[in-house]
């Protein structure tokens, strides 16, 4: 890499708002977009004009297979009345819409554009399991899908591999999905905003209410370990392991630095983006780790003039609960092979010393591919901003929170880091 | 043989005939598998073809319960899991694979580091035939 990248002028972020995530029979992706676009509009304190908006990046996958409908740029840039400015999709993965707010960081910096709306869709629950795994495999490499290969056996393999390197264990994955689950309950966007504990009690009531046998957990861990209530995916990754299938949308308005305050009092800066590349499961030299992230996080640390240890809270793509030891590794919040001690140590919750996924992650918060690059970073939002209610982390003068995406099995990576100022 | 070009295509035949193939770049020597048309150290296209010995060891695996559709044809399903993994072949190279003779119901006895031989699994007949890689323990 040559020197430091830097930014042409300041870009920053003056509004976010997201749809509720969930399967939704009756909600559709325009349907969400609205619905995201609306609380957006909401959010920004001084108010904002759409017919102001210069062009729009949005993220999707694969609407293509999933509803058998392209094309998403002009059809949303039509539903909120944007026509004729420019709208352009970008598609990486499992971080399209990550990609999204890159491109229109870049569009403000670059001084093309003031004002930019990024945002992603994905609409996925019209499609049977079998058909939205075999959907989301294509972005996996080609080897892998011939070898029988899934996305949750993609991490499965991944975790075997970091299992015997570090002597975790499926006990330790546990840690990750329970606090996801613990946030999630704090927020009322997400698709399952409930702990372990109160599934536990709803199934030990419906089991009483029909007089079955009470199933006799002990804790949430012997919760998880029953085959019968955590059925295996694609081993290690059991059911509780894996993010849900999804709907949803997200957006969040960029402009440049200089007009921000005309927007609101508390704008948050784009301090340092950052992507990267990696290759497939195959051609990697180390398994335990993703090359894409490593280098986008070192992008986007030195953009900032950051380091990890000023990150103060951070929303990781979890789309499977090792994928999260994984990331909290490579953005270098711990030593390689010391995440899931952190994770058992308590330090990733909401009251750690670097809360990790705060929203409930998408394993809880749910993963509507397009749409969860800009959702990580409305939490983001919420939390700097002091407006994520009761799951507001209790960090002191919080300032700095980062997202990172990935993409297929880690072909895409980026990290992205607010900041208030 | 050496009148292939360097792709996947090619790649899937080798495996058709029960040879598993990658190739080396004549001016530094990288080996690829599957096979690369450009080398990625030296960014020479000068290819020739080099068979692997087929022999290897598990470096991850999982055990897969819910897979596509062309494994829930071969009978595979949340009763039946089969087993995919990443495979380190003896030339230094990793491929991924599946894996048969192991219990995928019974993942607990799968060990990293087991010594591994290739196999090739012959699906379907004329054009619709197709060759998996597969590996199993030698």
């Amino acid at each position: 890499m040559r020197g430091p990248r830097k930014l042409g002028r300041g870009v920053a972020v003056v509004g976010a708002g997201m749809s509720r995530f969930g399967m939704f029979s009756d909600k559709d992706s325009k349907y969400l977009f609205a619905e995201a676009f609306h609380e957006m509009l909401s959010t920004v304190d001084k108010g904002i004009d759409p017919e102001d908006i210069d062009a729009l990046y949005l993220g999707n996958f694969t609407n293509d297979f999933f509803i058998h409908q392209g094309h998403w740029g002009p059809i949303i840039s039509d539903l909120l009345g944007l026509t004729p400015k420019p709208a352009t999709r970008t598609e990486g993965a499992c971080a399209s819409s990550a990609l999204a707010f890159r491109e229109g960081v870049f569009a403000i910096a670059s001084g093309f554009y003031d004002v930019v709306l990024v945002g992603g869709v994905e609409e996925m629950s019209k499609r049977s399991t079998e058909e939205v795994t075999q959907g989301l495999a294509m972005a996996a490499s080609p080897y892998e899908v011939r070898a029988g290969f899934t996305f949750p056996g993609v991490f499965g393999a991944i975790a075997t591999a970091y299992f015997a390197r570090y002597g975790a264990s499926r006990e330790h994955l546990m840690n990750v999905t329970i606090k996801s689950h613990d946030n999630a309950r704090l927020n009322p966007k997400a698709q399952f905003n409930v702990s372990i504990r109160d599934i536990m009690n709803q199934r030990i009531e419906k089991a009483k209410s029909k007089g079955g046998p009470i199933p006799a957990w002990r804790d949430e861990k012997e919760f998880l370990r029953d085959p019968g209530a955590n059925p295996v995916v694609a081993w290690p990754m059991h059911l509780y392991d894996c993010c849900p299938i999804s709907d949803g949308a997200s957006c969040v308005l960029l402009v440049a630095e200089k007009i921000a305050r005309s927007f609101t009092d508390k704008p948050l800066y784009v301090a340092g983006i950052g992507q990267g590349s990696g290759k497939g499961l195959h051609a990697k030299e180390d398994l335990t780790y993703f090359e894409a992230t490593r280098y986008a996080a070192k992008e986007a640390y030195e953009l900032s003039g950051l380091k990890p240890e000023d990150i103060q809270i951070a929303e990781v793509h979890d789309c499977f609960s090792i994928a999260e030891i994984l990331h909290i590794e490579d953005l270098g919040f711990f030593r390689p092979g010391e995440g899931y001690k952190a994770v058992k140590e308590g330090l990733t919750r909401l009251d750690g010393s670097k809360p990790i996924n705060t929203s409930g992650g998408l394993k809880c918060k749910g993963h509507p591919v397009g749409a969860t690059g800009t959702g990580q970073l409305v939490e983001i939002w919420k939390q700097l901003r002091g407006e994520a209610g009761g799951r507001q982390v209790p960090i002191k003068d919080l300032r700095v929170g980062a997202t990172q995406s990935l993409g297929g099995t880690g072909g895409t990576c980026t990290l992205t880091i607010l900041e208030r100022r | 043989m050496e009148g292939r070009p360097f792709s996947d295509i090619s790649y899937e035949r080798f495996l058709s005939e029960d040879k598993l193939m990658g190739s080396k770049c004549k001016k530094c020597g990288v080996l690829s598998v599957p096979p690369r048309s450009i080398c990625i150290k030296c960014y020479g296209s000068e290819m020739g073809w080099v068979e692997m010995k087929g022999k290897g060891k598990l470096a991850a695996f999982t055990c897969i319960a819910i897979g596509p559709p062309f494994m829930i044809k071969e009978g595979y399903d949340r009763k039946h899991p089969y087993v995919s993994g990443v495979v380190e072949l003896e030339e230094g190279v990793k491929v991924v694979a599946r894996i048969e003779g192991v219990d995928g119901s019974k993942p607990e006895t799968i060990r990293i580091g087991t010594p591994l031989k290739v196999e090739f699994l012959h699906r379907g007949e004329g054009e619709n035939s197709t060759t998996f890689l597969a590996f199993r323990p030698s």
